[in-house]
């Protein structure tokens, strides 16, 4: 049983989570055209985001702001949806948040600094 | 239809149903079923630019592989999903932080019209 404190922070976790996100998607977004319009190829991309610390800081922020956001929205629809609750819905939550987590940064690590 | 409880029940449906004739139920649907397919997305993207790891090469094959007309399709779709997660979200948050009320149904109008400029835009970028 989750206790209403925690149930606030989860909520203000993920409007807070949410705020970084619509700026970071804003963003995504507008680079998603840019290089869909340049027909940039791996090399291109590459060349452009690696040792570049702003691109590294902003999509590593975007990452963990994915690893809070999408678990716990994950989690409100698995209570509401699938009437799941208890120890092994927040385990199966946070094992998400873990791997998000772990994966972004590692593709973050691929395309900036590696 | 204005969708009273009377007009529901003649066509066999529950009164209970009766809120899901309001924009704003649909609203709730499109941002949870967007938010549950990116969550899905997710992992798929960041093992994608994971490729990167084995150098241009490496991401160019999966570029490559992006280009079949199926993906482009695919990216699209996600594409616009992302943009109405992102504009049914700002909603949201206007309406529970925000000093403005009323912000239903014109803004969730705005929200799709948002989203839809995206795909469009998008969909230029793509031809």
């Amino acid at each position: 049983m989750t206790t209403p404190a925690t149930q606030a922070k989860l909520w203000y976790a993920q409007r807070i989570s949410a705020m970084v996100l619509a700026a970071c998607v804003v963003a995504h977004l507008a680079i998603i055209v840019y290089a869909t319009r340049r027909g940039l190829t791996g090399a291109d991309i590459l060349a452009r985001t690696r040792g570049n610390a702003g691109i590294a800081a902003f999509y590593a922020a975007f990452v963990v702001a994915c690893a809070v956001h999408a678990p716990i929205g994950l989690r409100t629809v698995a209570q509401e949806w699938l009437r799941w609750r208890g120890g092994a819905l927040d385990a199966a939550c946070g094992a998400f948040a873990f791997a998000i987590l772990v994966a972004g940064l590692r593709a973050v690590w691929a395309v900036s600094v590696s | 239809m204005r969708g009273d409880s009377r007009s529901f029940a003649a066509l066999g449906m529950p009164a209970r149903w009766r809120s899901r004739a309001h924009p704003a139920w649909w609203a709730f649907v499109v941002h949870r079923v967007s938010g549950l397919l990116l969550a899905a997305f997710l992992p798929l993207h960041f093992w994608a630019l994971g490729t990167a790891l084995g150098g241009a090469p490496a991401l160019d094959r999966f570029l490559r592989f992006a280009e079949h007309p199926a993906v482009r399709v695919a990216e699209w779709g996600l594409v616009v999903l992302l943009a109405l997660h992102l504009a049914g979200g700002t909603r949201l948050l206007l309406i529970e932080f925000g000093p403005w009320r009323g912000l239903r149904k014109d803004w969730i109008a705005g929200s799709v019209g948002a989203a839809a400029l995206v795909g469009l835009v998008y969909a230029l970028a793509l031809v």
